[in-house]
């Protein structure tokens, strides 16, 4: 059976589905023992101290989570106003 | 104008996640502007289906207490332009879910989105009534089998008593959406067929979606059936369910069982 599956299937799926669950476990494990997930405190402090140098709309500024097995990325897009040009 | 859009069944494991995945991006698909939000608190899913789930920061619950704008919660589609997925809380309870705040959500998200599909959790608590207080229209999702016929028309009757819209006064249109369905299994008899199943929950039929294992291996990938396999049989299903979302009048295609001539040679019999 699993030799015709194998014959048929271009690609299996399974594989992909085992790294994705072992990914996404591994992260929400550590992070309800330690009760906080790093990457959005992180997030929540950046944000903190970009709102305290520059008066910028929340929704201006765009953060990005990929998490990964060896690593995660953390990506920040800011829309800094206009006006923050000529006052440099 | 914005149309919200309640996925539900009552009973658990009938499907309703994979049908907000493929319907939202088959709509997603046609150029429309679509959110997916996931209302099962506790127990997310949406996201692993939608191939977000190593994206996610902020939730639906973050949103409603104030802890992160909209914008920043909402996961922008890596495959389709115009699809947002709203990730449900994975480590709060169902309270979370206030009437307060799930309605403004709802109307902000109105102002953005052209569909906003809302994945309802099983049973008829909390989750479920806050999933489909503020819809506009609801899918049914059923499974031809007697316990899933049963809650479907219980849910039926919480839609049209504890919703905004009943509460109004107003009726909530709904559309029955049949899965998991075994054409094979049909033909012996052994399955309840469409029709009885229309006859007893009397609402109008959407599509027929077949059991089949292109579903689970969209559900492997993390892909929506109607991104990754745009022309199974269930995906082709879907995407017409869509269209008849869509106003378009299409006849209902009961599936049948394509027996290839491999089956026939080692004489698997249906
Ligand atoms: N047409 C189908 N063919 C084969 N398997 C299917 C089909 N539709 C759904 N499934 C499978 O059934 C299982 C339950 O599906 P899903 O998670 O979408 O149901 P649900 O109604 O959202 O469940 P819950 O009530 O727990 O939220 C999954 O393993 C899914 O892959
Ligand atoms: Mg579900």
């Amino acid at each position: 059976m699993s030799f015709f599956s194998n014959f048929f299937n271009k690609k299996n799926t399974a594989p992909v589905a085992k790294d994705r669950l072992q990914i996404l476990l591994a992260h929400e494990r550590s992070s309800q023992t330690s009760n906080s997930d790093l990457l959005q405190k992180l997030q929540k402090e950046i944000m903190e101290v970009i709102q305290k140098h520059i008066a910028i709309d929340q929704e201006k500024i765009h953060v990005k989570v990929d998490r990964g097995n060896d690593f995660s990325t953390l990506e920040i897009d800011i829309e800094v106003p206009q006006q923050n040009k000529t006052n440099n | 104008m914005a149309k919200v859009i309640v996925v539900t069944s009552g009973k658990g494991g009938v499907g309703k996640t994979t049908s907000t995945a493929a319907i939202g991006a088959a709509l997603a698909q046609t150029g429309q502007n679509v959110v997916v939000i996931d209302f099962d608190v506790g127990l997310r899913n949406l996201d692993l289906v939608m191939g977000a789930e190593r994206r996610v920061v902020f939730d639906f619950v973050n949103v409603i207490q104030g802890e992160a704008a909209l914008s920043q919660a909402l996961i922008k589609d890596k495959r389709v332009e115009t699809l947002y997925i709203l990730a449900a809380s994975q480590t709060r309870d169902k309270d979370a879910l206030t009437e307060e705040g799930v309605g403004k959500v709802i109307a902000e998200l109105r102002e953005k989105f052209d569909w906003i599909i809302c994945d309802s959790p099983a049973g008829i608590e909390k989750g479920a009534k806050m999933a489909m207080h503020f819809a506009d229209e609801a899918i049914i999702i059923t499974n031809p089998e007697v316990s899933s016929v049963r809650d479907s028309d219980r849910i039926i009757g919480i839609l049209d008593s504890t919703t905004d819209k009943a509460q109004k006064g107003e009726k909530i249109p709904k559309h029955l959406l049949i899965t998991r369905y075994a054409a094979s299994r049909a033909s012996r008899g052994d399955m309840l067929n469409t029709d009885d199943i229309l006859e007893i929950l009397s609402i109008p039929l959407i599509g027929i979606v077949p059991e089949s294992e292109d579903v689970l291996k969209a559900s492997n990938l993390g892909s929506p059936i109607t991104l990754s396999a745009p022309n199974s049989p269930a995906a082709r299903a879907y995407s017409e369910a869509v269209k008849r979302l869509q106003g378009e009048k299409i006849e209902v295609t009961v599936p049948t069982d394509k027996k290839g001539f491999f089956d026939w040679l080692i004489g698997r019999n249906k």
